[in-house]
């Protein structure tokens, strides 16, 4: 039986009971709802806002380094800190904040495996009390974009196949039947994937208690697509969250080294002037 | 204040059309539930109630509303 090729990067939520009040550690909980930390949360975490905490308002654009240092400054957290990431619908905008937080460097970030849905379906304790936090000062690195992919890069890997291009958004989303998730917004003018895309779907990497699969199942899984770090990867979704996610499980789970997340994603490709896409499934996308 | 989530307990049901997977749960008094698309898992709304069929069945409500605005385009 294989080994996550860096299980450092993944907590259990036994793991998170017996560390909510560690001065070393700060959860967080970063929901595509913000409003369920309301409701109740680990006790001792904090939220992030996606909307609002973890991207440019302004520029359609990841954080900068200056807002980086400020949101974790605010946050209580230092370099040394360890980081540990929930949120709902399996960790989808968990993941999305520990991909900045590596890009700019933070050392120790982990994910807390199955997210708010495994905390709560445990009974676990919650509470409605946000904590007191002493401001720190955070210097954080330079952003490390081999994490991240461009458009210029996608461009270029779609034209000449340089890379392998996975669409992890849901198999109608990929063969262009809908233009968004069901019942939310439409946010592009045309339906399709990226040309020479692979319809792997997000949530094929968990199990039903929103855990992570073992790292037997995601090797055959993605190894099945053709997805074992022989060449280069390019993961996408809608707007980026999803593709963290799969970003991680490729990265830290598995292990592969050429790994990067399009957040400009298919709001991005879908728009543009004078872009090819494809429609349809393809043999992946048909057993999706 | 701190308290359990107790009786969690998941299901799915069709909503206009599409599949909808309720979560729900209580909190102290009151029930949640939060909807979601099932593919590709996406929320679709938190409610709350008094029991946990009121708050199903606003969640239910929502997701109609929300999903009776998909379109389904030809490929």
């Amino acid at each position: 039986m294989s080994a996550y090729a860096h299980p450092e990067t993944l907590v259990s939520t036994d793991w998170v009971a017996n560390h909510a009040n560690d001065p070393k550690v700060r959860v967080v909980e970063v929901d595509v709802d913000t409003k369920a930390y309301d409701e109740g949360h680990v006790p001792g975490a904090i939220a992030w806002a996606w909307n609002t905490q973890l991207c440019d308002t302004v520029r359609r654009d990841i954080l900068s380094k200056a807002q980086f240092e400020e949101l974790m400054s605010a946050s209580g957290v230092t370099p040394d800190t360890t980081l540990v990431i929930y949120g709902d619908n399996n960790n989808w905008f968990a993941a999305w904040a520990l991909w900045q937080a590596k890009i700019y460097g933070h050392g120790d970030v982990r994910l807390m495996n199955g997210g708010r849905k495994k905390w709560l379906s445990e009974g676990r304790e919650f509470s409605t009390q946000a904590p007191n936090i002493t401001r720190a000062q955070y210097r954080a690195k330079d952003p490390d974009h081999s994490l991240r992919a461009f458009l210029h890069e996608v461009q270029e890997a779609s034209a000449r196949r340089l890379a392998a291009l996975v669409d992890v958004r849901s198999p109608q989303e990929f063969t262009g039947e809908i233009l968004a998730p069901p019942g939310l917004p439409e946010t592009c003018q045309r339906g399709g994937h990226i040309p020479g895309a692979r319809s792997i779907p997000w949530g094929k990497a968990c199990n039903d208690d929103g855990t992570f699969k073992t790292a037997d199942e995601l090797l055959a899984l993605y190894g099945g697509e053709g997805i074992d770090g022989s060449r280069p990867v390019i993961a996408y979704c809608r707007i980026g969250e999803r593709s963290s996610h799969t970003w991680f499980v490729l990265k830290y789970l598995l292990g592969l080294d050429n790994i990067t997340n399009y957040d400009g994603s298919w709001t991005e490709w879908g728009n543009l002037v004078g872009a090819n896409v494809e429609k349809g499934a393809t043999a992946s996308a048909a057993r999706g | 204040m701190s308290m359990k989530a107790e009786e969690y307990q998941e299901r799915r049901l069709d909503v206009a059309g599409w599949p909808v997977n309720l979560a729900s749960y209580r909190l102290g008094a009151e029930w949640h539930c939060k909807a979601d698309n099932v593919s590709p898992g996406a929320g679709l709304c938190r409610t709350a109630g008094a029991t946990r069929q009121e708050a199903e069945e606003k969640a239910i409500h929502r997701a109609e509303e929300l999903l009776s605005r998909t379109k389904r385009h030809a490929v």
